[in-house]
This record gives structure tokens, C-alpha cells and sequence, in this order.
């Protein structure tokens, strides 16, 4: 009996597409037998549920005050407690959820092609072009990223749009190396090398057949660094640089709660927690996808 | 990281003594040269955040109201009529004679109060790397030696949550608890205010200073305030160099040598820590170097929590009064510190590898 399994995992297959469901069910498969990032996987959807359903799962407005119910601990009304203008802290979390998937998001889109693009010219050129590209880059990597996002913030004017803007200026050096270490590998191989006699343009070689390439690890990449660029966006927050009040940013909320730790601990502990969760899915999604698409980086990172 | 290292010497075999040296000499120079591109690109960075500032620096000094001419007349004194190259090359002047400009907030010029803040930093760092390498090294050894046990799995994931905890928050729960409730740690401050200014500062590293001039209840007091600090810190570099210790002992517990003294009968104690330890001393100092070098960045937060007097408390009250001098300032010393860590590790690694000799 052909099932949907034998298709997909068969060893001559008969189209391009069904190569490719079949190389991604495999991969689906063995990140699936690593317990670590299944947890992963699952915090990362619960992300994403909870941005797309959080009207449904808040309790209540996050915005609205009542300061009638001020810095009340955590009880069957207020999961989480509510903070000091008697706002439900689980509803801002909850929200919360949005703004940090969008901040990951817009980063990975602006500094992952940024960097790809980048990397595989310096890889695929050569020369003089590679050792400008690479220079900058270098110069990029060896310098402080947090500082660097906190200078670039400082100098754009605070802002959740400009603490993103800063966050992807510090985060595209990674992606850049990346790509051309991949990039060096394909560089000179046979299938390169035909579809240049091919005729095929230099664009065309680069855009149909290097990037592809590349994304694999870039993907790897790209997971590993979610944490340390919702870090990054937290603490912009915290600062006071990132997401400006009343927006319901878990680093911002952490900040308002500070004055409060010591007799109100749950206004500042549970935005942190929601933080340490989604980073570590990303974590534990990242480390698992770079043992399937990725091994020989092992642990180096 | 490292991996740039081994790139830039290849050992010549059949070379004579005098180009051995020479062939030294002219690594020297192409580590100089980096170096000193690495330092101008850092600069670069700076000047260019100073120019996309918003705020016109000649209408800060005379005013809205002032006329046309002398608004003129300032814009030139101030240098920025001339091309942007030319600003920039009197820019890269300016900070290598130590003139950062004057901080709004404080008054005073911004080298001045960098001097003054920096040694606090340079005190919890160095203690949180102390204890990073102190527990991180043996518990990477540990979770590498028992690989798959539920020790090393522990150890993993204290790895990990390195990676995912805010220092911010970390401070804070950390006030709230050994601070607060169980009254383990003192509070917020390099001393209590009962003891604040009463060693007055010879190197600026307060347990120092109080040791020379034989303040033991100050050096006391301080250690008590640095310890939680200092831990924080120490957290986030023992989760890195014990993650980086576990992979470097697995690769080295995996080689054939390695084996070769089990079968011998050398007891396992001694095959890992004599055997198996001893060549990762060297890329350790590399990770190390790399720990230390992001510390000076994690203070940034660390310090606003523990309202610490170094650079990264200096920095952030500096960016909230949008003080650019100070700020592009305190983002030099670091950049800098940062870059001159990495290479010192960078060239020590080389030194003491003879592979990379």
C-alpha cells in the first residue's frame, strides 16, 4: 500500500516538488525525535498563537487603568496580578506577545537578506570586493553589539521603529560571514561551473543556485540569534529607549515594575519570565535545527 | 572568534632563523595594521552616529534666536564647513589627543568622568569573570566527562538560560531575594552611604584602595555589595565558557591518544584532567578573553539595577539626556576595551599554540 510517507520519502523522486516535501519531511522528522526542540517548536507556537489570537486569550484591555484594583498580587481575576495603574498584567503579556514576534520578525527580515546578500558577493566575487565587504564586516563583529544598538538608538531618537532599525544594523555582520564560509564551499564545485558554461549571468548564478544554498544555515543562524535579539530589544525597552508606554513591551514592563520589586515582585518577575520562555524556545528550536541542517558547526558558536 | 587566527601565519619549515623573524616581524605589522583599521572603522562608526543625531549641534550652542551671522560664524569655528573628511580627520585628532567634548550632564569633559567611572566597571567584571572561569570550567569538564547523564543535561540548560535571561531581570529578582528577604548581600552601591567617599580613590578599584590604606570594614562592606553584582555577571560568562569547555573536552575526549591512555589503565581522573584538560587551556583563554570582553558590555545593565558608578550606569543616564558627547564617548572605551581584549586573546592564543605559531 503507497501511503503519503512512501511518496515523500522515496529515493527517486519523480519531481522537484516532491523532492523538496520530501527533504523537508525528513528534516521535520528528525527534529521531531530531539526532545529539546519539540519544546522548542511548541513555545514558538504558542507565540505565534498567542500574537494572532490575543484578543481572545487577554482577559481584559490591557491600556485600561482602573486605579481602583493598583498592584493587586496574582488571583483568579488577574492571573498575573495587575500593575500600577491597576492594569491585568497577564492581557499587557499577552499583547506583549505581538510586539516581540513583530521585533524578531522585522529584524530577521531586514538583517538576514542584508547579510546574505552581502556575504555571498564578498564569497562570490572575490578580490577586492570581498576584502572591502569583509573589512566592514570584521570591523562590525568586533565591536560591542548592545553598545552599538544603545548609540544608534541614542542618536535616531527612541522608539520601538528605530530600536529595530539599530538592532538589524548590529545583527547583519553574522549572517554576512556566514553566508560567504557557504558560499566558498559551492563556490567552485561542478554544478557551478555548468550552469556558467551554461551561459547562465552572474546574477543568475548567484540568485538561482548560491542563496538557495545558503539558507539552510542561515536559518540556523538566524534561530540562534532570536534569543539574543529579543535581549537586545528588552533591554532597549528597560532602558527606556525601546517601546515607549503604554505599549505592553515585556522589557518596559519590567522597567515600570522595578520601583515595585521588593512588595509587588509580580509586576517586574512576570514579563521576565514570558522573555526567558521565548528565548529559550528559540534556544532549544535553534540548537536542534543546527544538529539537523547543520552539524558539522557543532557547539562553536 | 578564533578562527581567523591560524589564517595569517603559516610556519615556513624550511626557513632559515633570520626569516622566521622576519616573517614575525612582518605578522606583527599585519596585526598592527588590522588593528589600527579595526580602531578607525570604530571611529568611523562613532563619527557617523554623531552626524545622523537630529539635532543641529550649531543651534545647540548659540540658540534659536540668534542671527543669521553668528550662527555662521559658529558653524565655522565649529569646523563644519569643511567636507566631512576633513571633520573626520580632525574627529580621529580630537580622541587620540583624549578630547571627547564636555558632557552636558555633568559639566566636566567626558574623558575625565570616563576615568573616573571606569575602574568601578572594571572591578565587577573582573570578579564576575573570576567566578565564571572558576565554576564554569569545572562543570563544562564535568558534563563533558559524564556526556548524557542528567548532570550534563542540567548543565546544558543552565547553558542555555544564559543565553535567555535578561540581566536586568536577573539583577532585580536578585535584589528582591538575597537583598531584600534573606539579607544575604548589601543592597545597591559599591559601599553603604555610611562609608561613601571615605576612601579617597588611588587606583579606583575600591577593595584596592581599601586594602592600602588599611580600611578592612570598608573592604568588607564593599565585597559585601560587589558580591551580587558580580555574580550576576558571572552567571552569564559561566554559562558560556562551561557550554565552550564541554565541546572542547568532547573533542578531545573522542581522540584516539585519549584512548590509548585508558587502555593503559590511567585512571580516569587523571586522563581527564591531565590528558584530556591540558591542550584546551589554550582555546579557553581565547573564550575567555571573549567572556571577559562581553562582561564590560553586560554591566551596561547590570550596573543600572545595582545603581553601580561605572561606565554603563554613566552611559545609560547619558543616553536618556541625549548627552551625544558622553554617549559616543563611554560607546569608545568600550569598543575599544572591547577590540583590544579580543585581540590580546587573539595574540596570546598565537603565542601559546605552537600549531599556530
Amino acid at each position: 500500500m503507497t501511503t503519503l510517507r512512501d511518496w515523500l520519502i522515496d529515493d527517486s523522486p519523480a519531481s522537484p516538488m516532491q523532492a523538496r516535501l520530501g527533504r523537508f519531511y525528513r528534516i521535520f522528522g528528525a527534529l521531531m525525535r530531539n526532545p529539546l526542540a519539540v519544546v522548542g517548536a511548541i513555545i514558538i507556537l504558542a507565540l505565534v498563537l498567542t500574537a494572532l489570537f490575543a484578543p481572545w486569550l487577554a482577559t481584559h484591555d490591557p491600556l485600561r487603568q482602573s486605579l481602583g484594583e493598583r498592584l493587586l498580587p496574582p488571583s483568579a481575576a488577574h492571573w498575573m496580578g495587575t500593575d500600577e495603574l491597576g492594569r491585568d498584567i497577564w492581557s499587557r503579556v499577552v499583547y506583549g506577545a505581538r510586539i516581540t514576534l513583530a521585533i524578531v520578525t522585522l529584524v530577521a527580515v531586514l538583517a538576514a537578506p542584508a547579510g546574505l546578500v552581502i556575504g555571498v558577493a564578498a564569497g562570490y566575487f572575490g578580490g577586492w570586493v570581498d576584502r572591502i565587504l569583509m573589512g566592514i564586516t570584521d570591523i562590525f563583529l568586533s565591536l560591542p553589539k548592545l553598545i552599538l544598538a544603545l548609540a544608534f538608538v541614542a542618536a535616531l531618537g527612541p522608539g520601538i521603529e528605530n530600536a529595530i532599525i539599530a538592532i538589524a544594523i548590529t545583527s547583519w555582520p553574522g549572517y554576512a560571514r556566514v553566508a560567504r564560509a557557504e558560499t566558498l564551499t559551492f563556490k567552485n564545485s561542478e554544478f557551478i561551473s555548468a550552469v556558467r558554461l551554461l551561459g547562465a549571468s552572474s546574477l543568475r548564478v548567484n540568485l538561482g543556485h548560491v542563496l538557495p544554498l545558503c539558507t539552510s544555515s542561515m536559518i540556523v543562524r538566524v534561530t540562534l540569534d532570536m534569543a539574543g535579539i529579543i535581549l537586545t530589544a528588552a533591554g532597549l525597552g528597560f532602558i527606556g529607549l525601546g517601546a515607549q508606554p503604554p505599549l505592553p513591551e515585556w522589557g518596559a514592563m519590567i522597567s515600570r515594575g522595578r520601583s515595585f520589586i521588593l512588595d509587588q515582585w509580580w509586576v517586574a518577575t512576570m514579563p521576565g519570565f514570558a522573555i526567558i520562555l521565548v528565548s529559550l524556545g528559540f534556544c532549544f528550536l535553534g540548537d536542534g535545527l543546527r544538529d539537523v541542517l547543520d552539524p558539522k558547526s557543532g557547539e562553536q558558536r | 572568534m578564533a578562527n581567523d587566527s591560524t589564517t595569517a601565519a603559516t610556519p615556513v619549515r624550511r626557513a632559515s632563523r633570520p626569516s622566521r623573524s622576519r616573517q614575525r616581524l612582518t605578522s606583527l605589522a599585519g596585526f598592527l595594521v588590522t588593528l589600527a583599521i579595526t580602531f578607525l572603522g570604530l571611529l568611523a562608526i562613532t563619527f557617523f552616529i554623531g552626524r545622523i543625531v537630529p539635532i543641529d549641534p550649531v543651534l545647540a550652542v548659540v540658540g534659536d534666536r540668534a542671527p543669521v551671522a553668528v550662527y555662521e560664524r559658529v558653524r565655522q569655528e565649529m569646523g563644519l564647513d569643511q567636507p566631512l573628511i576633513t571633520q573626520f580627520v580632525s574627529y580621529v585628532g580630537d580622541v587620540a589627543t583624549g578630547n571627547f567634548g564636555t558632557s552636558v550632564s555633568t559639566g566636566k569633559p567626558v574623558i575625565e568622568d570616563l576615568a573616573r567611572v571606569f575602574p568601578a566597571t572594571l572591578e565587577m567584571a573582573t570578579l564576575g569573570i573570576i567566578l565564571g572561569v572558576l565554576i564554569g570550567v569545572p562543570l563544562g569538564v564535568f558534563a563533558a566527562a559524564r556526556r548524557g547523564s542528567w548532570l550534563d543535561q542540567g548543565i546544558r540548560v543552565v547553558g542555555l538560560l544564559g543565553y535567555s535571561v535578561p540581566a536586568f531581570w536577573l539583577g532585580l529578582v536578585g535584589l528582591a531575594v538575597f537583598y531584600a528577604r534573606l539579607n544575604w548581600v548589601g543592597g545597591p552601591g559599591r559601599v553603604d552611604i555610611f562609608y561613601d567617599g571615605m576612601v579617597s580613590p588611588i587606583t579606583g578599584l575600591i577593595l584596592i584602595d581599601s586594602i592600602i590604606v588599611g580600611e578592612w570594614e570598608i573592604f568588607r562592606n564593599a565585597v559585601w555589595h560587589l558580591i551580587l553584582p558580580a555574580s550576576c555577571l558571572g552567571f552569564f560568562s559561566l554559562a558560556y565558557i562551561a557550554r565552550m569547555t564541554r565541546s572542547f573536552m568532547l573533542d578531545q575526549l573522542s581522540q584516539e591518544y585519549v584512548t590509548t591512555a585508558r587502555v593503559k589503565g590511567v585512571p580516569e581522573r587523571l586522563v581527564i584532567w591531565r590528558h584530556a584538560f591540558r591542550p584546551i587551556r589554550v582555546p579557553l583563554i581565547t573564550v575567555i578573553g571573549l567572556s571577559y570582553a562581553g562582561l564590560l558590555e553586560g554591566s551596561v545593565m547590570i550596573e543600572t539595577i545595582f545603581s553601580w558608578p561605572g561606565i554603563g550606569n554613566y552611559l545609560t543616564v547619558a543616553l536618556l539626556n541625549a548627552d551625544m558627547s558622553a554617549v559616543l564617548g563611554s560607546t569608545l572605551v568600550i569598543g575599544a576595551v572591547f577590540i583590544g581584549i579580543n585581540k590580546i586573546s587573539d595574540v596570546l592564543y598565537r603565542v601559546l599554540d605552537p600549531r599556530a605559531r
